[in-house]
């Protein structure tokens, strides 16, 4: 028999982006500790089913850390306390039988919150379409070294290429600053030869589109690393930051 | 151009301008201070140092510095200002709040910003402008060769325990705010990594202790302890 705890949850619940939300508190009994946080989410939903409410309403996909959808800010941190994972990957064993769980939706103006938990997060599909991509055909895997690329730069591509776009950078951030998301999008493709002959559209398109969605700004408290479940590393913002400044004034110089 | 505009408006722009004007203002304070210690070299080091910086380019250099100063600190503020009520708007705040690595000092920013902000103001009514509801506009304040006795006034100043008090308060803020701020400037203009961010956060604390330390000497052992009564 798996060991089980009963915890009290403090769960944000909201009709639709039009309603207003509030905290419910509901009971969570007889979970077992070997569960995921997602997976007492579903046992906490298969009673509330049974007793004929409405369930608590969250996004999950993959369900094993790679995909990005799992959201939740948990006793006030995105992902839960936990380093380096994501909700789904949080399980029920890093909490105590008798504790209080608050659990609210990644808050941010530029990510409305759909229903309880769920928030709409295509502002950051938003800013991929304003530039973080390469028009060239890149076509099939090439010979290895036919395209030389220094180690350092190709490990940094890499680190920030790994990126799942879930949005907790946002999310724990006090001021709602999407910058550790946007440099790292730009960084995976600015440190690559594939990436330079649109490095300045990149970065000046994708900047206007995160200001014009309403994220905040930086304010260096590197937040955002502490809980990125994939580590992206305050590196990439200081990057975004110099290749900026660059390009606005290649673009001035151009345009003079 | 149109570029230059978007630049002056975007989120990185807008803290560009912050981390330039606010490096300007912390190397002024560096020049500050060290002129600040010969209060304690004597009342004629300090008081040929104050003729000197009033009488460089025939008088000019001053007014140029405090036009200087004046916009550096305007653009700071009003660059500041913007951003954070952006980030004021930017979220709801959560029912329970936590942050996992964000220090006391980068917290406090705007709070000790705008401290910082009325103790110049004070500051400048204080010394430069000699208001005389503060005392310190008294006309004694001359030497034998007519000169100004800048260091005389300094010792008056404070020799009000409350005017002590303000200033020892104020530069503890400020040096609060440089210590989040100078490690800072260096991740916004692009220039930190990694391998140097570390660097320049122990630079940031020894520099604001620097500056801390600096300049609450003079309310300190001119105010409290009275080593020129």
């Amino acid at each position: 028999m798996a060991e089980t705890i009963n915890v009290t949850l403090k769960v944000w619940k909201q009709e639709s982006t039009e309603h207003k939300g509030q905290i419910e508190t509901i009971k969570a009994d007889n979970i077992p500790t070997s569960a995921s946080f997602l997976e007492m989410l579903d046992i906490v939903n298969e009673t509330l089913i049974a007793e004929g409410k409405d369930v608590i309403h969250f996004d999950h996909d993959c369900r094993e850390g790679i995909c990005g959808a799992c959201s939740l800010n948990i006793n006030g941190v995105a992902h839960g306390i936990e380093q380096a994972v994501t909700t789904c990957q949080l399980h029920m064993r890093s909490f105590s039988n008798g504790d209080t769980i608050w659990i609210e939706p990644f808050r941010a103006k530029a990510f409305p919150v759909l229903k309880d938990l769920m928030v709409d997060r295509s502002a950051m599909d938003r800013v991929i379409q304003a530039g973080g991509f390469v028009d060239i055909r890149t076509g099939s895997a090439v010979d290895a070294n036919s395209l030389p690329i220094e180690k350092e730069l190709a490990d940094a591509a890499f680190a920030a290429a790994a990126c799942i776009g879930c949005g907790a950078c946002v999310a724990a951030c006090k001021n709602a600053s999407a910058m550790l998301f946007v440099s790292a999008k730009a960084a995976h493709l600015n440190n690559l030869p594939q990436g330079q002959a649109e490095k300045k559209k990149r970065v000046l398109g994708m900047v206007a589109q995160m200001d014009a969605e309403g994220f905040g700004n930086c304010s260096n408290q590197y937040e955002c690393e502490a809980v990125c479940p994939k580590e992206i590393s305050v590196d990439n913002i200081a990057k975004l930051n110099r290749d900026y400044l660059s390009s606005s004034i290649k673009e001035g110089v151009q345009t003079i | 151009m149109s570029i230059c505009f978007s630049f002056f408006t975007s989120s990185i722009g807008r803290k560009i301008v912050v981390a330039v004007s606010g490096l300007l203002l912390f190397l002024f304070c560096l020049i500050h201070l060290s002129g600040n210690m010969l209060i304690f070299v004597g009342q004629e080091a300090f008081n040929d140092y104050a003729y000197m910086l009033h009488h460089l380019l025939h008088g000019a250099l001053v007014w140029i510095a405090r036009v200087g100063l004046l916009a550096l600190i305007v653009a700071h503020v009003l660059a500041t200002v913007s951003l954070v009520i952006e980030n004021k708007t930017a979220r709801e705040p959560y029912h329970f709040q936590k942050t996992v690595r964000a220090t006391l000092s980068s917290k406090l920013m705007p709070l000790s910003g705008l401290m910082v902000l009325a103790f110049i103001i004070f500051h400048v009514l204080h010394f430069t402008v000699r208001l005389d509801a503060l005392g310190t506009n008294d006309p004694s304040y001359k030497l034998g060769d007519g000169h100004f006795d800048a260091w005389q006034m300094v010792v008056d100043g404070f020799a009000n325990h409350w005017v002590s008090v303000f200033y020892l308060v104020s530069v503890f803020l400020l040096g609060l705010h440089l210590k989040h701020g100078f490690a800072s400037l260096f991740q916004t203009l692009g220039l930190s990594s990694n391998k140097t961010r570390k660097h320049f956060e122990v630079a940031s604390v020894l520099l604001s202790l620097l500056i801390f330390v600096g300049f609450a000497s003079i309310p300190i052992l001119v105010g409290f302890v009275g080593i020129y009564r």
